[in-house]
Order: structure tokens, then sequence, then C-alpha cells
């Protein structure tokens, strides 16, 4: 038998080709089912995070847009969409359920360009699950009189809806879907790092003949936004971002009759039992902190795991981070992509600076980080104290904080001891503990023996200062209707 | 007592607490972490979307030959045919002699004097099923003694099965033992312990049978038979290459993984070197620790690394059926 050393391994680059994706240096607004210009004409640049390159520049929304889009909302509201059977309006979402998949790989490189994610991960689980929630609430659409038993489901008129820049065209069709399904009409802002798959839907929204007005894009920065939730002409808004943003929204339509749901941070408690199934925990603490490179709100960024099983975990999860594939997120065999802009990075930097400070031991794979472009490392800090910063602030980015536990008790105090209540995960092999531990989770989701896993029936959405309202499911579609008798 | 949760397992726990074979209780005292079925699945299909291009793909084409057990186990094979692989396996390419040669032969006990004969002085090995092959249901002295037969017919590699019967049914111990005293049979002889995983029903059972496998002693342990519908897949690969890991982190010592059963493409074979690779390390990646047990694999491992040189697919006419 030879004796041969070990071999490794390397993977060649495996770049994704961009020709599906045909970009225009500038694009306007959509509004009334046109693009049309800003009115100020103050155009924005979107950079590629793994670059740092332009990409294409983009209109700023003035309030005189905001206006015009509410009124072609409106207009397009009483002109019809609020009247049309339920059946019509499925036929509308479900053509736009299949456009997105005939156009799923140009979605998907898109979405990489302009946010830094994995193509790996745009492409099987962004663009996936937009075309799966058009689906299913073009399913609800014509059974809207049998889905709150007795009472029926009234639209609410022109809904204004803000979306974040970590999942762009998902967080569009978690807004969009059950909005159009229940018969509302919609402003749409893109946040202003991630404007054009919002852009490209709008193409497709033209190509499923959606009626113009029903749906209209405005892209733009935080004025857009705040100008377009203090409208007056908005019956309904629907927020997916910051805390801080958040509250000020909720206090800007305190009084004025607006409905409003935050979908907002959390620091997500992902809890190991001594009894766990090891390997498979390992993976899933990985999905869940370094997925889409930390950057989700629902992101188990507190590792609880017991004391007896600590070190294994921890070990297995070092050597486990060792492999991660971290740089060009266009590469198919990319794991962490790149922070999506430069702010973000540079607060990442922050708190990680913040956790070395206070103590706390930091463990990074030796990796290379391309030189271009904001890309940070998986981190993770052991020694961590419930009272350091890395613990309690939302860090939305690749830093696990690991913590232990003795107890179960010990475990829910810990998971609970924080101002957010999004998710959570529960490791352990007996049903009953998960059970048990599934009810003292004050979370809206709680994820046993599986983490950051997404699905449209299923309902999404925090406590405290995670927010309120649902997305996702039959709860899903209550924040767009007026129950009547 | 062990502070650990009652239903937690280590080796030990499996075993009657006088072992007559004796093991050290470091050995037996590894731990027999559960499986999580569905992450299992996704981490494994997560692996298979690894995409290997250009000169990934030679280095992955060429270490699928260097680790591969050419294999044939048929009632209907002959002296002539163990012979012919025995060329092939030497020299897998007749018109590219840059191909490297296979690790190993892989035969009936019956025709091991005419593979080690066809394979004298070559770099590749003689490897013989053995010990009631394939479903280990003959009398248990009869099965020691083919195994004890075919290494002194010149088997520098022994593949039996596990006593599904006995370890399904919850009698480790005789599991356990037969291993044990088919390790002592082997002497020099390197022994693969087939696991059959087509038959233990869960992962748990697989991840279970591996650690039992390994403590009583084997230097390899491998999937299948090729005898029964269900054999390598990609999750059960994972499973027992975190077994291997597990016992190799707990113990120090390293055991070898064999792949055997349903691995036809050259796609499939690279599929399994990354989920090795990224389980394992790369230290596993050698004909030592790793193999791949084949028959029909050779051709389009061949066919696809000519591809990659000229660009073109040949025939399958331009490759021995053999």
């Amino acid at each position: 038998m030879e004796s041969a050393g070990g071999f490794s391994l390397e993977y060649a680059p495996a770049p994704e080709s961009v020709a599906p994706v045909r970009l225009a240096s500038q694009y306007g607004l959509f509004i009334g089912g046109e693009m049309v210009e800003p009115g100020a004409g103050r155009l924005a640049a979107t950079v590629n995070p793994a670059t740092g390159e332009a990409l294409a520049e983009v209109g700023v929304a003035e309030a005189v847009d905001v206006d015009r889009a509410v009124v072609a909302a409106r207009a397009a509201w009483e002109g019809g969409w609020r009247n049309l059977p339920g059946a019509e309006r499925a036929k509308y979402l479900y053509r736009v359920a299949r456009l997105l998949q005939e156009r799923a790989r140009e979605f998907a490189v898109l979405e990489t360009m302009d946010g830094g994610k994995p193509i790996r991960e745009s492409r099987d689980l962004d663009i996936p699950l937009a075309a799966a929630h058009f689906f299913h609430y073009a399913g609800w659409a014509d059974k809207l009189d049998y889905a709150f038993s007795g009472r029926r489901a009234a639209p609410l008129g022109v809904a204004a809806q803000i979306i974040p820049w970590n999942f762009p065209l998902l967080m569009a069709a978690w807004k969009l879907a059950p909005a159009l399904a229940c018969g509302n009409t919609v402003v749409l802002k893109p946040a202003p790092t991630t404007p054009l798959t919002a852009l490209l839907l709008a193409e497709v929204l033209r190509d499923a003949e959606i009626p113009p007005g029903v749906v209209n894009i405005v892209t733009g920065d935080d004025a857009t936004g705040a100008a377009l939730v203090a409208h007056p002409g908005v019956d309904k808004v629907a927020f997916t971002g910051s805390t801080e943003v958040g509250r000020a929204i909720g206090a800007e339509v305190a009084g004025t009759g607006k409905r409003l749901t935050l979908e907002l941070g959390g620091k997500a408690a992902n809890i190991v039992f001594d009894d766990a199934a090891l390997d498979q925990v390992t993976e899933g603490i990985v999905n869940g902190i370094y997925f889409n490179g930390g950057q989700v709100c629902c992101a188990g960024s507190r590792l609880l795991v017991q004391e007896t099983v600590a070190d294994t975990v921890v070990g297995k999860l070092q050597q486990r981070m060792n492999t991660l594939r971290v740089g060009d997120p266009l590469d198919k065999n990319t794991d962490i992509g790149a922070i999506n802009s430069q702010a973000q990075l540079n607060r990442i930097g922050e708190l990680v600076a913040s956790g070395v400070a206070e103590g706390a031991e930091l463990y990074t794979p030796p990796c290379e980080l391309p030189e271009r472009g904001f890309f940070h490392p998986p981190a993770l800090f052991t020694n961590v104290s419930t009272a350091h910063r890395i613990a309690r602030e939302e860090i939305f980015g690749p830093v696990l904080s690991v913590l232990t536990f003795r107890t179960a008790e010990e475990a829910v105090a810990k998971a609970n001891n924080t101002p957010y209540g999004l998710s959570a995960g529960i490791w352990t092999e007996k049903g009953s503990r998960i059970l048990w531990m599934a009810d003292q989770m004050q979370a809206g989701v709680v994820w046993a023996n599986t983490f950051n896993r997404f699905d449209p029936a299923s309902p999404f959405g925090g406590y405290r200062e995670s927010g309120y309202g649902r997305e996702g499911g039959r709860a899903g579609l209550l924040p767009y209707v007026e129950l009547v008798a | 007592m062990s502070l650990l949760s009652p239903i937690l397992y280590r080796v030990s726990d499996l075993l009657a607490a006088e072992s007559p074979t004796g093991v050290a209780d470091a050995v037996a005292g590894v731990r027999i972490t559960p499986v999580d079925a569905v992450g299992l699945e996704q981490r494994a299909a997560g692996l298979c979307t690894r995409s290997l291009k250009t000169s990934s793909k030679a280095a992955a084409l060429e270490l699928a030959i260097r680790v591969m057990d050419l294999t044939t186990l048929e009632g209907a094979d002959t002296p002539e045919r163990v012979q012919a692989l025995c060329a092939r396996a030497r020299r897998p390419d007749a018109a590219d002699w840059s191909v490297p040669p296979v690790a190993a032969v892989c035969v009936y006990p019956e025709l091991v004097p005419v593979a080690a004969e066809a394979l004298a002085e070559s770099p590749v090995a003689v490897a013989s099923v053995a010990g009631g092959f394939p479903a280990g249901l003959a009398p248990w002295e009869v099965r020691l003694a083919e195994i004890a037969w075919a290494v002194a017919a010149g088997a520098d590699e022994v593949d039996i099965v596990l006593n599904r019967s006995a370890f399904l049914s919850g009698r480790y111990q005789k599991a356990y033992d037969e291993i044990a005293a088919a390790k002592q049979a082997c002497g020099s002889a390197h022994l693969k312990v087939i696991l059959e995983t087509g038959e233990l029903g869960a992962y748990d059972q697989i991840r279970r049978a591996s650690m039992l496998a390994m403590v009583a002693g084997a230097d390899f342990i491998k999937t299948s038979t090729g005898k029964i519908g269900t054999s390598a897949t990609p999750p059960i690969a994972l499973c027992m290459a975190e077994a291997i890991r597990d016992m190799a982190e707990q113990t120090g010592r390293a055991v070898g993984l064999k792949l055997a059963g349903g691995i036809r493409t050259a796609k499939q074979a690279w599929h399994y070197l990354v989920i090795v690779g990224e389980t394992l390390g790369p230290e596993w990646l050698t004909p030592e620790r790793f193999r791949l047990g084949a028959s029909s694999l050779l051709n389009d491992v061949l066919m696809q690394r000519s591809k990659l040189g000229d660009g073109c697919y040949q025939r399958r006419e331009d490759f021995s059926v053999d």
C-alpha cells in the first residue's frame, strides 16, 4: 500500500456567471406602473459590497414623489383592486410567483451583487422562498372569507412598507404578497443599499400585468421612509428594520389611526443540552449565526450550552469554523460573503472590540479576507458574561457569544434576559424538554433541533423590543385586513 | 456513575461488565453521540452543492482512482475476469500511463490466490470479503475459518460483515466479540467491517454500530455489501465520518472509512470526497484512511478525466467492460 500524505481538496474558483443580469446605469421610481424620474432628479449610487464599486445610480424619492406614489396607490385601490374578486387577485400573484421562478438565476445573481450575500444562499433560499411566499398568499386570496371564522376580512387601503437590506427581495415578498392578497395597494420602500432586486421586481410586476398603481416602489433614504410613514393617505405601515427606527415610526403614527406592524431586532438564544446530537448542533449553531454573515434579525447570536458539553461543543465549533469559506459572494463555494456596507462593518468591528476590551476571549479561524470590499471573518467569543455588550446588543454580524448553564431553569432565565424576543433555538433529544422549554421562551419563533428555517405557512414575528405583528401563514393576513361582521 | 444524562451511551454501556476479549477502558468509554436525521441530511445535501471546477476537479478524479477498491463480487466471476480486473487496477487507462493505480482489488476468497498472483509486486492490495459475506449468518466457526483462509491465501485486507442479527437484537457483546476475534484472525491484514447500513434502520443505529466496530478493532468501517437495495448515501457517509471523528478526538485512534454500493458516477465520488475532506480533514483523503468500493465507477471517472483533458467525451466502447 502506498504511503501518501494528506491530500488537500482545494476548491478552484467557481464563480457564478453574471451574464443573466443586465444592469442599467440609472433607475427611476416605479409609480403608477411606469418608471419615472424623481421630482428633484436626485440620484444615489448603490455599491457592490464585495468590491466597493458602484453598480448603478438609483433615484432618491422626495416627499413630492412619495405623494405621487401614495396618490397612485389610492387611485388603484379605489379604481378597482379593492373590489376585485379574490380569485382574480390570486391570478396576478401566481403570475408573479412563476415569473420569479423563471428568472430565479437573474434575481439570485443580482441579489448577491447588490447585497453581498453568498450566491449559495440567494440561489437556494432567498429567491425560492420569495416565490413560495407569493404562491402561498395567492392561495389565500380567494379564501379570505373562510380564514377568520364568522368574520369577513376587508382590505385596509394603502399600505406603506419599508424593508431592510439583509433579505431585500425576500422581505419585499413577505410584505407584498399578503398585502395584495388581502386587496390592499402598496407603496414599497427598499433599503438604500439594496434597491436593485426590488426594481427588477417592478419589471416582473409589469410583466404579470398587475394594474398600474397597485404596487409602487420608491427608492431613497431615511427621509423618503419618514415622508412615506407620515403621509396622511397611508392606512397601514409595515416596517422591518432596527428597533431604534421602529420606535420612531411608532411615535410618528401614534394617534393617526394608521395600523402598524414592526419586525425589529433580536438577540436570540440558541440553547444546547448535553444530550443533543452534537454534530448536528454544531451545524445548527453555524447556520444560526453565520448564515448571511449574521445579518439576520433572528440570528442565534447567543449560544447557551450546558456546562458538561461546553468544551466539546466549542471545540467542534472551532473546527467547523476553520472550514468556513469567506470571500467572493458570487463563488458557489463561498459560505460567508461580504458585509452589506462599510457602516455595518464598522459597527461589527466596534462591538467585537468592546468584547475584547470587556474581557471575553475571541476566536477567529485563520482565513484570508479579500483585499477589496467589506468583509469580516466568523468570530466566536467565549468567557462571555451576560453583562457584556456582546451578550446584550444586537451585533448583526458573524459574531457568536458563548455562555454556559447548568440547569434548564438557568437556561430559561438567561435566554429571556434580553429586551428582545424574536427567536430561540432548543437542542435536545428529549421531546418533553423541547415542549417545556418552548413554553418558557419569550420569543415569537422557537426552533427545536434546527435554526433559521423559514416557511411561508409559518408565522414569524417578535415579542417586546423585537416588534409586533406576524408575517407568514394565516396569521400574516391579519395585519392587512379589517375584520367585519 | 457518569455525570451525563441517562439516555447517553458510551460503548462500554453496550457491553457486558466483564468483556472476555478485553478492551482498554479509555477506548470502550467513547461516547455514542445521538444523531439528528433532519440536520444530518441537511448538512449532507449542503456539502453536495460544493462546486468542483478545473484543477480541483482533476485532483478529485485522480484521488478517486487512488482510493478505489475495484470490486467484483459475482457468482459468475472467473479467474480470467479477475485477472483482467487486476490488470486494470495496476494501469486503469491503457492509453494513459499517468493514471495512478487503484488502492485494491476486492474479490471473493476463492479468487484471492488469482488476484494475489496478478497483483504481485504491484502497489495494489488484495482485498477479500470473508466471514459469511454478505449476510453473516453462517456458523461462527465457519466464518472465522473463512477469514483465516483468505489471509493465508494472500489477502492484505479483509472485508467482513457486522452480525446484524446480533446487533439489531441487542446482543452487542456478541457482535463485538466477533469483530474482535476477526481482527485477531486477520493478523497483519487490515480489517474492514461492513455495517450494512441499509439494514440498520436509523442513523442513530449506524452511529452506534460504527462506534462498536471501531472499539472492537476495525481498521475501517464500511457502509454496505452492495447486495441489498440501499447502499452508501451522502447522509450515511457523513454519519459514519462524524463517528470516526469522535473516535479520533476521544481516543486518538484514526479509523478509515469505506463507502461502497451504488457509487457509479464521478460526481457521486467527488461528493463523497468533499464530505470526508470537510468532516475529517485532508489527513483522511488517502488510501490508508479512505476507500470507495465500486465496480463501474472507474470508467466514469476515466471518462470525466479524459473529458477534462481534451474537452470531448469518449465513447463507452473506448473503455474496458471489466
